[in-house]
């Protein structure tokens, strides 16, 4: 994390670093007096960089591994259910119609987001009870793909009948964690603490999901009702970070997996693992991003597919090898 | 109370198919209670409806007393635990952590803690299904029937009072399936722990459980002990395959056996005039080119087996053995004789005074080989008067080949004919008991062997009314006569 805050446009030294948060949140004076400029960097822009990098990171693997884990699918990840589709159209619309509504003003996009998010997975979830009562996880996956190609279709047609926004659009579909501010940060933070806890709950109704829906029943776990409780707390996980960084890909499908790879599928550790490297990743991804062509940035998913994907390839590798 | 599961009136139906009418049964706690019937007869539906797994649509299942609606899908696995027929493997998962699940349903709380009693079950129950050593290893990389043992083993850390098992031993070798179901079986002893479990091996489920109920198409065919259960018409009925009910050799239950459709091997004409018949100082070699179903007292193949050959082997008068089997099996192994396809004899006597009868009538062909020594002769009637055995030497071996299928019935009467035309001949020949001065009866170290083709006539009886037994005591007492006075002529014997 400090390496995140440290690294940018302008290098800023650990010890700095470390005397501001000292300075700012302590009290405790710097033994040398360190530029305004400085402080105004590292506390309003690269901190809250970091600390909404890290969010986003933790919420989508979480929610990948809650995802891979519930509908039993190694292909499974936050995007799975539609709602970052979902997510996506709120935003698109609000850039496509300029909309600003009143009071909330630049948290129009990301508030829009959320609500498109949520009123996502409740379709998605009411069509799927429609469907089939018992909420089968084929039913759910397949639901999912439709209401995502769906939007897909949506945002397509926005962008194509769109002009002068395309760039805007564009860059937001591919994700960011710049120029956000603490505010970003804050309206993430309570998505995030409660879908987090939500799924934190149930990890051990996620082993027993591994093992099949008839299995968790019979060892007692009240199927339909826990189904419901970690698609909604994922979702929360993915609605709020799509809607505050846009579509970040490859976090949630990849980092659980290597997770998984290194200390097994056991989801009391395997959650909270998520959470942190998710999380990590994601920081050193947006360093990355800011850095390697700097001062330009990169979209940060660009990065996310350009280390993970090599890098899941060698852990799986390195698996296969060692089983043979 | 003494119940552990009611079932009333219990109907099921998918769409328009209805695949459960009205069944009702009970169960005792402590009891195994199989369930039998061919598949699609409703029966992994009736495990899936008392497992909760389905919904009741008709009907009453109370468990200990208690409607099983009202259970929640908590309360009901601290009381129940089931064993599915097959298992998704979940990749990765450890046997420790996979047995650990079975703890959920005792654990409470948003963030429950581990308690000391959660691992003492879970360690239990790991170690009772032999699998402590290898607790830490990935299940994946278990045989199929190791993986079920940890299934079972889930089950049972979750401490039930009822385990309901669907096909239980899938996938398990001979050995596993045996292990298994004892130690089953032991619990539901020691324990009080009642199994439901369906079955589809007839054997198994007529070895182990307390009770069985036969589901046919949905219906109870019946409810009972595995003895009144396992019976020929009612499997044949719902199995829709000729079975045959047999005795277990050990254990006080039945077994079946299957019998396959294949054509009958084409009936050989005439397989008694294709009998070689070796003669020689050593031994009577009866040869047959098929194997004969026969009843014998025999020293090798004793009780009922197929053979085809019947060998009586000549030893001398002081031939003694303590183990008498063991060393004629090493006699007919030495001169190449399959020990599974052979009935063995013994006799001091001369063979070449052994008396061979050929009888082919209308319907009934048999041939008879009799030697005969009465050197220990005896009156069974007075038998009790004797202080010891004679060691003179002497022995009648009878040997009866049919052309002809026997039931199980006709075999024995035909040994019965044959042992009262062998009396007749002795009692004809004036052979007397040395000891008692009666007429003698037999020796001591009598044999006889019913061979049966299995081919051609069918006999229900061999009593003496019936042609079959006719011919037997006409031809035991031909031949044993013959020998026995040969064998007299060679001893120099007067009494005649």
């Amino acid at each position: 994390m400090l390496l995140g805050i440290s690294i940018g446009s302008l290098s800023i030294p650990f010890s700095t670093i470390i005397d501001i948060f000292l300075s700012q949140w302590f009290g405790v004076s710097a033994p040398h007096p360190i530029p305004d400029n400085l402080v105004q960097i590292v506390m309003a822009i690269r901190l809250p960089r970091v600390v909404l990098a890290f969010f986003v990171g933790a919420s989508l693997s979480l929610a990948g591994a809650a995802f891979q884990g519930l509908l039993k699918n190694p292909l499974a990840d936050p995007y799975t259910l539609g709602v970052s589709s979902g997510a996506s159209v709120g935003a698109v619309i609000v850039l496509f119609f300029h909309w600003q509504l009143p009071w909330i003003g630049t948290f129009t996009l990301p508030l829009v987001s959320i609500a498109f998010g949520l009123i996502t997975l409740f379709l998605v979830l009411f069509f799927a009870r429609a469907v089939d009562r018992r909420l089968s996880v084929e039913t759910i996956i397949l639901t999912g793909i439709i209401f995502s190609a769906f939007f897909s279709a949506l945002i397509s047609l926005m962008i194509a009948l769109t002009g002068e926004e395309l760039r805007q659009i564009i860059g937001w579909l591919m994700g960011s964690v710049a120029m956000r501010g603490w505010n970003y940060t804050l309206m993430i933070a309570p998505f995030f603490a409660v879908g987090g806890l939500l799924l934190l709950m149930n990890s051990r109704e996620l082993n027993a999901f591994a093992f099949g829906e008839a299995i968790a029943a019979h060892i007692g776990v009240d199927v339909a009702k826990r189904k419901l409780i970690i698609l909604t707390g994922a979702s929360l996980l993915t609605g709020a970070a799509v809607a505050v960084s846009g579509a970040i890909g490859f976090v949630g499908l990849v980092v659980p997996h290597m997770i998984r790879l290194v200390i097994g599928p056991n989801h009391r550790l395997l959650l909270p693992l998520s959470l942190l490297y998710g999380g990590a990743f994601l920081v050193l991804a947006d360093l990355a991003a800011r850095t390697i062509i700097s001062p330009r940035e990169l979209p940060i998913g660009v990065i996310t597919s350009l280390i993970g994907a090599p890098l899941f390839a060698y852990l799986f590798l390195k698996r296969t090898k060692r089983k043979t | 109370m003494r119940t552990m599961l009611e079932v009333h009136d219990l109907s099921y139906r998918y769409d328009e198919k209805t695949v459960l009418h009205d069944v009702t049964f009970t169960v005792e706690k402590g009891e195994f209670f199989g369930i039998l019937g061919p598949n699609g007869s409703g029966k992994t539906t009736l495990l899936k409806l008392l497992s909760k797994e389905l919904a009741m649509q008709k009907g009453m299942i109370t468990l200990n007393g208690t409607p099983l609606v009202s259970f929640s899908q908590k309360e009901l696995a601290q009381l129940v635990a089931v064993l599915p027929q097959n298992v998704e493997t979940s990749f990765g998962y450890t046997v420790k952590e996979t047995v650990e699940l079975g703890r959920y349903a005792h654990q409470r709380g948003l963030f429950p803690k581990w308690t000391d009693d959660d691992e003492r079950a879970v360690i239990e129950a790991v170690e009772r299904v032999g699998l402590h050593a290898k607790q830490q290893q990935g299940i994946d990389r278990l045989s199929g029937g190791e993986r079920q043992r940890v299934y079972l083993a889930r089950a049972l850390a979750q401490q039930p009072s009822l385990l309901l098992l669907d096909e239980p031993t899938n996938h398990m070798d001979m050995a596993q399936q045996m292990n298994l179901l004892d130690q089953l079986k032991q619990w539901t002893n020691e324990k009080r722990l009642t199994v439901v479990a369906i079955f589809h091996d007839i054997n198994l489920a007529s070895l182990y459980c307390d009770r069985l109920l036969l589901l046919h198409e949905g219906r109870v065919v019946c409810i009972g002990e595995p003895s009144d259960i396992i019976e020929e018409s009612a499997l044949k009925h719902v199995f829709d395959a000729a079975v045959r009910r047999q005795a277990h050799p050990v254990v006080p239950t039945p077994l079946v056996t299957f019998l396959p459709k294949i054509e009958p091997i084409k009936k050989e004409r005439d397989v008694l005039d294709s009998l070689k018949v070796t003669k020689s100082q050593e031994q009577i070699v009866v040869a047959a080119s098929k194997p004969f179903k026969t009843l014998s007292s025999a020293v090798v193949g004793a009780g009922f087996q197929w053979a085809t050959h019947f060998v009586n082997r000549h030893v001398p008068n002081d031939y003694c053995c303590d183990d008498a089997e063991e060393e004629m099996k090493q006699y007919l192994k030495a001169r190449s004789f399959n020990v599974h396809r052979t009935v063995g004899m013994m006799t001091a006597v001369c063979l070449e005074d052994a008396a061979y009868v050929y009888r082919k009538e209308a319907d009934v062909a048999l041939y008879t080989v009799v030697t005969a020594g009465v050197g220990n002769a005896v009156d069974a009637a007075k038998a009790w008067e004797h202080e010891s055995v004679a060691q003179t030497i002497g022995t009648i071996n009878i040997i009866i080949l049919i052309d002809g299928q026997l039931t199980d019935a006709a075999f024995v009467q035909a040994m019965m004919t044959a042992t009262e035309a062998k009396a007749k001949a002795l009692y004809d020949e004036h052979v007397l008991d040395p000891n008692t001065n009666t007429i003698a009866t037999g020796t001591s170290t009598d044999c006889v062997a019913i061979a049966a083709s299995q081919q051609g006539a069918v006999f229900d009886y061999a009593g003496t009314a019936t042609p079959l037994g006719k011919a037997i005591g006409r031809s035991v007492y031909k031949a044993t006569v013959e020998a026995l006075r040969k064998y007299r002529k060679r001893r120099g014997d007067v009494e005649c």
